[in-house]
């Protein structure tokens, strides 16, 4: 092992923790289990995108041919010559350009009436809801990440995430590992091999203590695949030189300045600053993608995308918001290559939000929303579920878009077209008392 | 249920009840594990951080910064000197906030009246989410949050709820009945009317009061949107700049129902009156009552200390000293097993106090804090920081944890005696497997690493 951490590598770090000051995170879960299974099967991977806050479906797709949307929406609504066309009523917000490049290619599709079963409208509650995939909030505290390893049979198991705090979609008997740039640790290193003599009793720590010195090695792995430079591999993780109480690589100017606020406004520097967010969320999807295409690799992971919550100025929030889930799709796509045709990304969020724009130019916390599903292997299709529209009597509750697609079945149509998970499973032990959210089929 | 012996017993009033032992802290809890933080609650509140300027001071600075930088585009001219000076200011402000109230944790002997001020500041969060929130997240917990930490919780809401600070992140300032005078008078001169926002109203009731699973409806929350119109923020121009305005011009008229009750109060008294029942409800004493048994004791904590905790809410009014008293009584609070573990804030500053040190500078503080998830004044939503074990013990952050550990023992292991130093900062909770691994360990600086990741240092 040596010191040598190469320039590339550094850079990368750095802004990958610049990632994690943005609100984003990855986790992932798989393992060398899955190697072992047969054929093509074993090469499908799933990646799951939780936008937290309540995401606009009507911004992200807006259905600009819907003759509602416009008066519904006034200051805050997508005007129909900025729209990315999809069909003759929906298209994508302008900042999604991978996303519709793809959709081009029938790569990307939207479901722009989904809800997870919960009717709140509280971000907690919905948030518990969806990670879960429980039928109503209390009494679950797994996560259906987790319970589908769980039921893909025993396999050593990784997850990370960037962010150092785990999502409870992975949660659960399943180790899930985490991982966020900065110097690593040297296994071979005494005090590593102590500290698992004193974790030996403590259900916690030990095993994640143990988690988080196997994934720094691939951790390793993945940042150098994706160096352009066929320099020797530096493996090192140690370097603890200790010249200060600050036990990581130097902070990026975005991370040190632990004040930045994370709402941007729209003068030059933000915008460059938007510029370089953009490109360590396109950094962040392409480690994750590095981390996935190893043999014996995650072929699970979650990604975690905070900042939807746009009661108020929601215009510049998502322009910023959307640029960057667009630049970890992008760098996802990239980083994955041809493994991209093995791949389906979902990304999902616990509510959608009001039809109507609210007294400050924002949307309160509403019910359906729209998720996105990408991927290489997808079957060519138009919209997934029904457009209830927004005429005044198809609103739900006369305030939100009305939802027409359970989300769990959304997930169990992918887990098990996609994953070849076992139904059955599915319906016993991933999504209990899911009945009547029948699996979306023909999506891959 | 029994007590563990006062040796055990103090060293757990240090370190679950307070944030770590600092020197002679265990020794002098000893006599008296309960007396010594009983003694800590006071009627004054909370000890206040070394100072900055107050919340409108720093709100009219914002102020000026935007003025400068609407001019500067005005001009055509990219952000001049000044306008870069201000922005920077503000910063460096909110830096000074925080790593004033980390040293006030790192070295302060009441450190239970410490911990229960975080507690309070947390449950009400603020994050900077803008430049303008996070230059009054400070001032914001030391008007409104501090002062009242052990007086009626229904002082804390009212403080909190009409703050500038939480006025601005939850937008409710900008909240206008769409039927209030403000609305037809926008609209009878052919502009754009303000409208409802329900942000705060909301998170009052789910975050702040009865709590999610109270039964309330979404028309409740629409209920208490249109009662809170009114609640601003002064503008430079207005009676009290920068300062919390009733704005009675943009107040909805009318009645309001919240909850089955009935309110015909006008103006400001009408949400004030629907926040006296809300403290006053057996939902929000239920609600505080868990938050603060999971905060103190345990992630599942016992119902019999949820129910005394409740008991002592109700019985005095939601008299917050009396709370805080029924806890230290508990004897569900000092079982010797430390179910909890440390948020990354609890960890940095208990290091700090072990070696009665505390933070130099935020540059030093800050990207620690953010490198393990918990990044000053950003709570990632309206609920704050999580409190469950789960959440903060995942496989990175341990990872991170001891690359702290070994960088700060690099810095000042030498000068110390590690065994000395586990008796100061664990007491009785130090187990034999940390004391022998630390005898053992080759260096004083692997020792004292040992010591900061070992389970009875990280937990509490």
């Amino acid at each position: 092992m040596t010191a040598q951490a190469s320039p590339q590598t550094t850079s990368r770090r750095s802004l990958l923790l610049q990632a994690a000051g943005l609100g984003v995170s990855v986790s992932f879960l798989g393992g060398s289990a899955f190697a072992a299974a047969d054929g093509a099967m074993a090469r499908r991977k799933l990646v799951v995108i939780i936008c937290r806050g309540g995401m606009d479906g009507l911004t992200i797709s807006p259905p600009i041919g819907d003759p509602d949307y416009a008066a519904l929406r006034g200051a805050v609504a997508v005007a129909p010559d900025q729209a990315l066309k999809l069909d003759g009523t929906f298209g994508l917000h302008p900042a999604l350009q991978s996303v519709h490049a793809l959709a081009l290619k029938g790569q990307a599709r939207i479901a722009p009436a989904i809800a997870s079963p919960d009717r709140a409208r509280s971000h907690f509650e919905a948030q518990d809801v969806l990670e879960t995939g429980a039928a109503q909030v209390y009494g679950v505290n797994t996560g259906w990440l987790n319970r589908t390893l769980e039921v893909m049979g025993p396999s050593k198991v990784e997850g990370l995430s960037v962010g150092a705090t785990a999502p409870l979609i992975l949660r659960g008997k399943v180790q899930a590992a985490s991982w966020s740039p900065g110097k690593g640790v040297d296994e071979a290193a005494r005090l590593p091999t102590l500290l698992q003599d004193l974790y030996k009793a403590d259900p916690l720590m030990g095993p994640a203590f143990a988690r988080g010195l196997e994934t720094e090695t691939m951790a390793q792995a993945a940042m150098t695949a994706l160096n352009p430079a066929p320099a020797p591999v530096s493996t090192d993780t140690t370097a603890m030189n200790t010249s200060g109480m600050t036990p990581q690589v130097a902070a990026p100017p975005a991370v040190a300045q632990a004040m930045a606020p994370t709402a941007m406004t729209q003068d030059a520097r933000a915008i460059a600053g938007q510029r370089q967010g953009r490109e360590a969320a396109r950094k962040l999807g392409a480690t994750l993608a590095g981390f996935m295409v190893q043999d014996g690799g995650p072929r699970i992971a979650a990604i975690s995308l905070d900042g939807w919550d746009t009661h108020a100025g929601q215009v510049g929030q998502l322009n910023t918001r959307l640029s960057y889930l667009d630049a970890v799709l992008d760098g996802l796509n990239t980083g994955l290559g041809e493994e991209w045709r093995n791949t389906v990304v979902v990304a999902a969020t616990e509510f959608g939000r009001t039809a109507r724009v609210n007294g400050t130019g924002g949307t309160d916390h509403g019910t359906g929303s729209t998720a996105l599903v990408l991927g290489g292997g997808l079957r060519k299709g138009g919209l997934i579920g029904d457009w209830p529209t927004l005429r005044p009597d198809a609103l739900f509750e006369n305030r939100d878009v009305r939802p027409t697609l359970d989300m769990r079945g959304l997930f169990k149509g992918v887990l098990a077209d996609h994953m070849g998970v076992d139904r059955a499973a599915l319906e016993t032990r991933v999504f209990p008392d899911s009945a009547d959210a029948k699996p979306v089929s023909g999506l891959v | 249920m029994s007590l563990p012996s006062s040796d055990l017993m103090a060293a757990i009033a240090a370190t679950r009840f307070g944030l770590g032992a600092r020197p002679g802290e265990i020794d002098a809890a000893r006599d008296d594990p309960r007396g010594f933080l009983a003694a800590q609650i006071r009627p004054a509140g909370a000890d206040q951080p070394q100072g900055g300027e107050d919340s409108a001071q720093r709100l009219a600075e914002v102020s000026d910064y935007q003025m400068q930088k609407r001019d500067a585009k005005a001009t055509g001219e990219a952000k001049g000197p000044v306008v870069k000076d201000l922005q920077k200011d503000l910063k460096d402000q909110a830096g000074d906030d925080f790593l004033a109230r980390a040293r006030l944790g790192a070295t302060t002997d009441a450190a239970f009246r410490e911990r229960w001020a975080l507690f309070w500041a947390n449950h009400f969060t603020v994050s900077a989410t803008s430049l303008a929130v996070g230059s009054v997240a400070g001032p914001f917990e030391q008007e409104a949050i501090r002062p009242h930490v052990f007086g009626r919780f229904e002082d804390l809401l009212v403080a909190s709820s009409t703050h500038p600070a939480m006025l601005l992140y939850l937008d409710q300032a900008q909240s206008v009945g769409p039927d209030s005078r403000a609305a037809q008078y926008q609209r009878k001169s052919g502009k754009k009317a303000g409208g409802l926002n329900e942000n705060l109203a909301r998170e009052i009731l789910e975050l702040h009061t009865v709590g999610v699973d109270a039964g309330y409806k979404q028309a409740d929350v629409t209920e208490f949107a249109r009662a809170m119109t009114g609640f601003s923020v002064g503008r430079p121009k207005d009676p009290s700049p920068h300062r919390f305005l009733f704005r009675d011009n943009a107040h909805e008229p009318g009645p309001r129902t919240v909850m089955g009750r009935r309110y015909p109060q006008e103006g400001q008294a009408q949400a004030l009156a629907v926040m006296r029942d809300l403290a006053a409800s057996p939902h929000t004493a239920r609600h505080l009552a868990t938050k603060l048994a999971v905060h103190f004791v345990s992630d599942t904590p016992p119902p019999a200390l949820v129910a005394r905790l409740q008991k002592a809410y109700l019985d005095s009014d939601g008299r917050l000293d009396e709370v805080a008293r029924a806890l230290v009584a508990a004897p569900e609070a000092w079982d010797p097993v430390a179910a909890k573990f440390k948020t990354p804030y609890e960890f940095a500053i208990s290091t700090w106090r072990s070696i009665d040190a505390q933070p130099s500078g935020i540059d030093k503080l800050a990207p620690v804090l953010t490198g393990l998830g918990q990044k000053p004044f950003s709570a990632p939503s309206p609920k704050g920081w999580a409190d469950e074990a789960q959440v903060w013990c995942a496989p990175d952050a341990l990872i991170k944890r001891l690359r702290f550990s070994e960088g700060f023992a690099a810095v000042v292991a030498d000068r110390l005696d590690p065994s000395l130093l586990a008796q100061t900062a664990l007491g009785a909770r130090l187990t034999p497997a940390v004391a022998k691994a630390m005898a053992r360990a080759e260096t004083r600086r692997e020792a004292m690493a040992l010591l900061l990741m070992s389970p009875e240092f990280q937990r509490r």
